[in-house]
């Protein structure tokens, strides 16, 4: 646990960002990553929203709450005070909203619909969903309060994956094929004047594999020749290296010492009579043994494919953040520990 | 019986050899949300069929780098390649999807030079074959059509294994093709293109009064130029393929066929094996044929008996008398395991017990990534139980 910090000297990496984009690969735990990065920010009564854009309802089960509708919702309280908010957002409201707002076509919408035009504009047309969603972003981002202050200290996004994030978030050439002009082209451009800018930082989730670490080296080439701002790389799921260098190369190696650990396993009490302690004889010692032996070696392997996935990550050289694997899974209160070890390493 | 089914201990187990050797299977579709292993399942099945006999064609999506190489996959010329290393009687093909090239084939394959070239050069149709949600799912749907009916017609394969999109959803594999198709066939565009035309009498009418507003919206949405393109497109493609949601539609029949099997992949994690839960009411929603459930990466423990609390209390005494580092470093690398196998039982129980009947089929977690023929033979051998 980190000592209690006044705010001001603390050195975090993303200073002035207010729009975190949290991308990876699936599986690597994306949503986990961006609900304990805005418990993070939000940490000393900030007050934060994490958005989603997939329609999984993600958030709301990481956060334990009923389904999300279309409006910012209250999902935890941070340390010291602050506040997280989530919203998921949904492609088809959004663009009712925009046309209201712009137009004061919400009537039109179920003429619309019925056309087929809301479907096309929300799932089918390239580009538009995504300028929809990025767009809703943005305007949490940029929305100010009745005292003229921004509303959200700064706003997270849990994003489509690594293979599609740079084409997600440029939605300047994403919808150069279909509006050359007009609102929607207008719109992309207020977007890009965000998530372009040094306002966003695109954060990459990964796991030390190889095709997650690949992906990430991709997706960070994407995003630059993109001009998109690459933000740091978070290793989730990390594996403790529980063994010494050497007792690591002997378990590969299958030369650890069974009679020694048969020894201490009768004396930490967990063997007696040559059996397993409560398996009533059907688990020898000897089964014991070799499985520890079995489970070091693989563990001394995955760790040292983690170590050489690790130097890849290095060679990005992107600011990184260690996340642990927790055996237990996630659950909210594990959420805390995460967001309490990205503050320590300077995510927020 | 392997240790990985510790995960699943009440589940009916699902016999993947007895699914590869049955000549009666045409088509293997293997679906599941990202990130389970989608492609190395399906690229594992494929060389355990071929090397049990079959003449087998997989067709993947998008394979990791070195596990492309090793199939051989390098060649990007959306064509079935042969793989090298293959054992036995049997032989395997292998390609990876290129998304455009398939519908510019499948345009040029439906239409004359001339109009082929004018509608491939068309803005609105690049936009579509390159990026427009729910074209690749269409396309790996031709794909797997055309491997299908050559695989018949030239007498080249007799299974089909194909590997699925990437999707947000497992599901838009089976929804996305006729949502596209719907919308290409339907109303929308058709009013876009030519609105006099539009529907019948009443229809125009009750749109007329509202069409000037509605494309008055969409040009000052999108911009004039794209309804133009639109319009081309339209006029160019209309009667030619003799619809795209027919097309669609006879795909998806195909997949209801009683040579088809879909298996459904899933890690032991909460948010797949809820997309599996979702993919496999569906599958039983629309009468297709489900072989069953893979689960992937599932924690392996030869002794299950030492429990993982156990093992950490025994790591703390050790820690506490000055025993030694290695066995209490040991004994907190199984509890890790124990408690994760024990996650994923809860887990995989959940489904198990809605899904009483779905067959089970399992790979444990490997230490190192599948990138050759032989990391694939492993996970065929663990699908198959026989590790």
């Amino acid at each position: 646990m980190a000592a209690p910090e006044d705010d001001d000297v603390r050195d975090v990496d993303w200073d002035g960002v207010r729009l975190h984009v949290v991308s990876g690969k699936g599986g690597t735990g994306k949503t986990t990553v961006a609900a304990a990065l805005a418990i993070a920010l939000a940490t000393s009564g900030k007050k934060v929203l994490v958005v989603e854009v997939e329609g999984r309802q993600g958030l709301a089960q990481i956060f334990d709450v009923p389904p999300l509708p279309y409006a910012d919702r209250k999902v935890a309280v941070a340390p010291g005070g602050g506040e997280v908010y989530a919203l998921a957002i949904d492609p088809e409201e959004a663009l009712l909203e925009y046309l209201e707002m712009f137009y004061n076509l919400r009537v039109a919408g179920s003429a619309l619909r019925k056309m087929g035009a809301i479907d096309f504009a929300t799932t089918i047309a390239p580009g538009v969903r995504d300028v929809l969603l990025t767009g809703k972003a943005k305007e949490a981002v940029r929305r100010k309060g009745k005292d003229g202050k921004n509303v959200y200290d700064a706003v997270v996004m849990d994003a489509p994956p690594t293979g599609r994030i740079a084409r997600f978030l440029n939605v300047n050439s994403e919808v150069a094929g279909l509006a050359r002009t007009g609102p929607i082209r207008s719109q992309a451009d207020a977007v890009m004047e965000v998530i372009g800018s040094r306002l966003t930082a695109v954060h990459l989730v990964t796991l030390l594999e190889e095709m997650p670490v690949q992906e990430t080296a991709d997706g960070v080439a994407e995003l630059q020749a993109a001009k998109l701002p690459v933000g740091g790389v978070v290793v989730n799921q990390m594996r403790r290296p529980l063994l010494s260098a050497a007792d690591q190369t002997k378990a590969r190696k299958g030369h650890l010492d069974r009679e020694a650990l048969a020894h201490d396993l009768a004396a930490a009490g967990l063997v007696k009579g040559g059996a397993l302690v409560g398996s009533h004889g059907a688990v020898t010692v000897d089964d014991v043994v070799r499985a520890l032996a079995v489970e070091g070696a693989e563990h001394a392997e995955r760790v040292a494919l983690e170590q050489r996935e690790r130097d890849n990550l290095e060679g990005l050289h992107r600011p990184t953040y260690e996340l642990p694997f927790l055996p237990d899974g996630v659950d909210l209160s594990s959420l805390y520990q995460l967001a309490e070890l990205l503050r320590t390493q300077g995510m927020a | 019986m392997s240790f990985a089914r510790e995960v699943v201990p009440r589940a009916p187990s699902l016999d993947i050899d007895a699914m590869l050797d049955d000549r009666g299977v045409r088509v293997v579709v293997c679906c599941g949300s990202g990130g389970v292993g989608k492609t190395t399942t399906a690229a594992a099945l494929a060389l355990r069929a071929a090397e049990r006999g079959r003449r087998v064609v997989v067709l993947t999506i998008d394979p990791a780098r070195r596990l492309a190489q090793s199939l051989g996959l390098t060649e990007l010329d959306n064509e079935p390649r042969p793989v090298e290393g293959v054992d036995g009687t049997g032989s395997l093909d292998a390609m990876m999807l290129d998304m455009k090239r398939t519908f510019d084939e499948f345009v040029e394959a439906n239409a004359d030079a001339e109009r082929a070239a004018t509608i491939i050069a068309n803005p609105f149709y690049q936009s579509l074959s390159s990026s427009f949600a729910g074209t690749q799912e269409y396309m790996a749907m031709e794909k797997l059509g055309q491997l299908r009916n050559r695989s018949e017609a030239e007498d080249l394969w007799d299974l089909v294994i194909v590997d699925t999109p990437p999707s947000r959803s497992a599901l838009d594999f089976l929804d996305a093709p006729r949502r596209l198709g719907s919308f290409l066939d339907g109303r929308f565009l058709r009013i876009l293109a030519a609105p006099a035309k539009a529907g019948g009498r009443g229809l125009a009418r009750m749109m007329s009064a509202g069409f000037g507003m509605f494309t008055g919206v969409l040009n000052r949405l999108l911009g004039a130029q794209v309804l133009t393109d639109i319009q081309i497109f339209v006029a160019s493609v209309d009667t030619l393929f003799g619809g795209f949601r027919q097309r669609a539609d006879e795909t998806y029949q195909m997949l209801q066929a009683p040579d088809t099997r879909f298996v459904v992949i899933a890690a032991p994690e909460r948010d797949a094996l809820r997309e599996a839960s979702y993919f496999v009411d569906r599958l039983e929603a629309d009468s297709m044929p489900l072989a069953g459930l893979v689960l992937n990466r599932v924690q392996l423990t030869t002794v299950p008996e030492l429990a993982a609390s156990a093992a950490t209390a025994a790591a703390e005494r050790l820690e506490a008398d000055g025993g030694s580092p290695t066995t209490a470093a040991l004994l907190r690398i199984h509890a890790d395991r124990a408690a994760t196998l024990d996650r994923q039982r809860r887990l995989a129980d959940r489904f198990t017990s809605v899904h009483k009947t779905i067959e089970v089929a399992t790979v444990p977690a490997m230490a190192a990534d599948v990138v050759d023929l032989d990391g694939l033979r492993a996970v065929g051998a663990a699908l198959a139980d026989h590790l």
